[in-house]
C-alpha cells in the first residue's frame, strides 16, 4: 500500500511496518494497518498469509521482529500483561478445559483476569445465556459439539468485558447451520459496539462481518478497503461463470476474446468479468459458444482475491 | 504471584473430579507394596539375619526408601502428561498466557501444584506405614518434606523436558530406562553397598538414591553417622530442583511464544 491513512486519536491498534520473522521466513512484511473503536475489521487471504501471525502479535504472545505496533495505546513490548487483561482472545485452535464443565471454563478464566469468583459466576450466567449454553452448563466440555465449543470460547473471550476482542478464524471447521448461528451472536457483539478484529479465509464471514477489511497475501497487505469498495475498485458489477464439458475448455483459443472486460480461467470453469453479466452470457451464446453451465451471479471478494494475487483463497 | 494461584485454582478444580480415585490410589500403593515386599519378602530376609540392615527390620529398612520411590513415580507422570496436554492437546496454557498470566505464572504454577499432590501422596503413604507398624520413630513424618524435595529433583527437570516435546513417545524412555531402573536399584529395597562395585557410581548420580539415603537416615535417625553426607544429599537434591525450575520456566515460555 502506497497511501497509508493518517493516524487517528481514537484508533485501538496502529500498525505501522509491523513484522514478525521465524529465522530466514517472513511471515508478516512491513504491514502498516490500524482499528478504530467500534469496528468490525478483517484480515482475509489463504492459508499462511501470515493473519495468525498478525493476530498473536496483536494479542501480545508473540515479540515483533519490526516496525511499530501499539494496542490500546499500550505498547505490546513492555506491557503486554496490561493489554492482555483488556481483550478478549479467540484462538483458531479449542483450548477449551475438556474435562471440567462448561461453567466451570468460564469461571476459572474470569479467575485469571483477577475477577472475584462472585463476579466471575454473575458474568457466567449472562454469558451462558448469550452462548445460548444455558442447559449445557454443568456438561462436561468434551461431548459439546464443535459449534458449542467455539461459542463457548467466544463467551469466554468476553468474561473480561474486553475492549477488543480478536477472532483468528471463527468458523473454521463448522458446518454451515453452526456457522450461521456463530455469525449471528458476532454481529449482537457489533451492534453492542465491541471493536472486533477477526481473520478469516472465507470471503462470505469477511462480507457478513467486517466493516473493514485488509487482504494479505504471502505476509503482505495487498489491498484495503470496505468489502463494497473492494469489489467496487477490483471487480466488475457481475460475473458470468461458463463451465465446459471436459477438454472443450482448453480448445477454446481466442473465442472468448472481447467477450467481457476481463477473462479468468480456472481449471474448471471461465469466470467472464463485466457490468452485465446476462449480456455476456448471451454473447456468448451468439458465438456459438455451448457450455455445459451457465451462472451470472455477483461479484464477491473472491472476485478481488483472485484479481489481487491470480490465485483462489481456497485452494 | 497473584498469577500463580489461580493457574493452582484451576488444577485443583481439575484435580476435585478425579479425587476420590486418586486418594485411593494413594493409599492402595503402599499398602500392596509394604504387605508383598515388607512382610512377604521381608519376612524372609529377618530370618537370615538383619546385619546389611543395621539391625533393622525389613519393613523398617524399606519403608522410608519406597515412600520417596513412589514419590518419585507420581513425580514423572505429573510432570509429563498434564504438561504436554497443557502445550499441545487441550492447549489450556495456550488460553491462559491469553490473559494476564505470564509463561513464569504458568510454568511455576504447575511445578506448586505438583509439589501439592507429592506432598498429599507423601502423607497418605506415611499414613500406612505407621498402621503397619513400622514406623521407627516420630521422625517418620520428617520423610514427607524430604520424599517432596526427591520428587520434584524429578518433577521439575521433566517438566523443562516436556514443554519441548509435541508428543508422549520419548515420555516411554523416560519411564522405561530412567524412573523404572532408578526405582530398582537406588537403595531402595536393598543397600547399594550390595551391587557390585563397579555399578555403584551409577547409584549415586541417580538423585533418587539421595533421596531414599537421606528419607532413611532422618527417619530411622542414623543421620547423625554421617551428616556429612546428609548435608550433601540435600544440596544435590535443591539444585537439582532449582536448575529444573529455571529450565521449565524457559522452555515453557519457549513453547507458549512460538505458539
Amino acid at each position: 500500500m502506497t497511501d497509508r491513512p493518517p493516524m487517528s486519536d481514537s484508533a485501538l491498534i496502529r500498525a505501522r511496518g509491523l513484522t514478525k520473522r521465524f529465522g530466514a521466513f517472513t511471515a508478516v512484511d512491513a504491514v502498516d494497518f490500524e482499528v478504530a473503536k467500534g469496528e468490525s475489521f478483517g484480515f482475509l487471504g489463504p492459508n499462511g498469509a501470515g493473519k495468525t501471525s498478525t493476530m498473536r502479535m496483536i494479542g501480545c504472545v508473540s515479540p515483533i521482529s519490526g516496525g511499530t505496533l501499539t494496542v490500546l495505546d499500550q505498547d505490546p513490548t513492555t506491557q503486554g500483561p496490561s493489554i492482555r487483561s483488556r481483550i478478549g482472545v479467540v484462538p483458531q485452535q479449542d483450548s477449551l478445559d475438556t474435562e471440567l464443565t462448561v461453567r466451570e471454563n468460564l469461571v476459572l478464566y474470569g479467575r485469571y483476569f483477577g475477577l472475584s469468583r462472585a463476579e466471575c459466576g454473575r458474568r457466567a450466567d449472562e454469558l451462558l445465556e448469550f452462548a445460548q449454553l444455558t442447559e449445557r452448563q454443568n456438561d462436561e466440555v468434551e461431548p459439546l459439539s464443535g459449534g458449542m465449543k467455539r461459542r463457548l470460547t467466544i463467551a469466554r473471550a468476553l468474561i473480561n468485558e474486553p475492549d477488543l476482542l480478536l477472532l483468528d478464524e471463527p468458523t473454521t471447521g463448522l458446518d454451515p447451520q453452526a456457522r450461521h448461528l456463530l455469525w449471528d451472536r458476532l454481529y449482537r457483539l457489533k451492534q453492542r459496539g465491541v471493536t472486533l478484529v477477526l481473520t478469516t479465509h472465507y470471503m462470505d464471514e469477511a462480507e457478513q462481518l467486517c466493516d473493514r477489511l485488509v487482504v494479505m497475501d504471502k505476509a503482505k497487505i495487498v489491498a484495503e478497503g470496505s468489502p463494497r469498495q473492494l469489489i467496487d475498485r477490483y471487480s466488475t458489477k457481475e460475473v458470468t461463470e461458463l463451465r465446459f464439458p471436459a477438454g472443450v475448455q482448453e480448445s477454446l483459443d481466442g473465442q472468448l476474446d472481447g467477450l467481457a472486460d476481463r477473462i479468468e480461467r480456472l481449471a474448471d470453469r471461465v469466470l467472464l468479468y463485466a457490468d452485465d453479466g446476462e449480456a455476456v452470457a448471451v454473447a456468448a451464446h451468439e458465438r456459438g459458444l455451448q457450455p455445459e453451465t451457465v451462472l451470472v451471479r455477483r461479484s464477491t471478494l473472491e472476485d478481488v482475491f483472485l484479481r489481487l494475487t491470480g490465485r483462489s483463497l481456497i485452494e | 504471584m497473584a498469577g500463580l494461584t489461580y493457574v493452582l485454582e484451576h488444577r485443583a478444580v481439575q484435580y476435585r473430579r478425579t479425587f476420590r480415585s486418586s486418594v485411593f490410589t494413594s493409599f492402595l500403593s503402599p499398602l500392596l507394596f509394604l504387605t508383598a515386599m515388607g512382610i512377604g519378602l521381608g519376612g524372609y530376609v529377618d530370618r537370615s539375619g538383619g546385619a546389611a540392615l543395621g539391625g533393622l527390620t525389613y519393613l523398617q529398612f524399606l519403608a522410608p526408601g519406597l515412600l520417596a520411590a513412589t514419590v518419585m513415580q507420581s513425580a514423572a507422570f505429573e510432570a509429563t502428561f498434564p504438561i504436554i496436554g497443557g502445550l499441545n492437546w487441550q492447549r489450556t496454557f495456550h488460553a491462559m498466557y491469553a490473559t494476564p498470566l505470564s509463561p513464569r505464572d504458568i510454568a511455576l504454577g504447575n511445578l506448586v501444584w505438583t509439589a501439592l499432590r507429592l506432598a498429599m501422596i507423601s502423607s497418605v503413604f506415611t499414613l500406612v506405614v505407621i498402621a503397619f507398624g513400622a514406623a521407627h520413630s516420630p521422625l517418620v513424618v520428617v520423610g514427607i518434606p524430604i520424599a517432596v524435595l526427591t520428587g520434584m529433583s524429578f518433577a521439575a527437570p521433566i517438566s523443562a523436558f516436556s514443554a519441548t516435546q509435541r508428543t508422549p513417545n520419548r515420555f516411554n524412555v523416560i519411564f522405561r530406562f530412567g524412573i523404572t531402573p532408578l526405582f530398582l536399584f537406588s537403595g531402595t529395597f536393598f543397600p547399594i553397598e550390595s551391587l557390585p562395585s563397579f555399578i555403584q557410581p551409577i547409584a549415586w548420580l541417580s538423585p533418587l538414591w539421595h533421596g531414599v539415603d537421606l528419607t532413611r537416615g532422618l527417619v530411622l535417625g542414623t543421620f547423625s553417622q554421617n551428616p556429612g553426607l546428609m548435608l550433601a544429599h540435600i544440596v544435590v537434591l535443591i539444585a537439582i530442583t532449582i536448575v529444573g525450575t529455571w529450565a521449565t520456566v524457559v522452555t515453557v515460555e519457549r513453547r507458549l511464544i512460538r505458539g
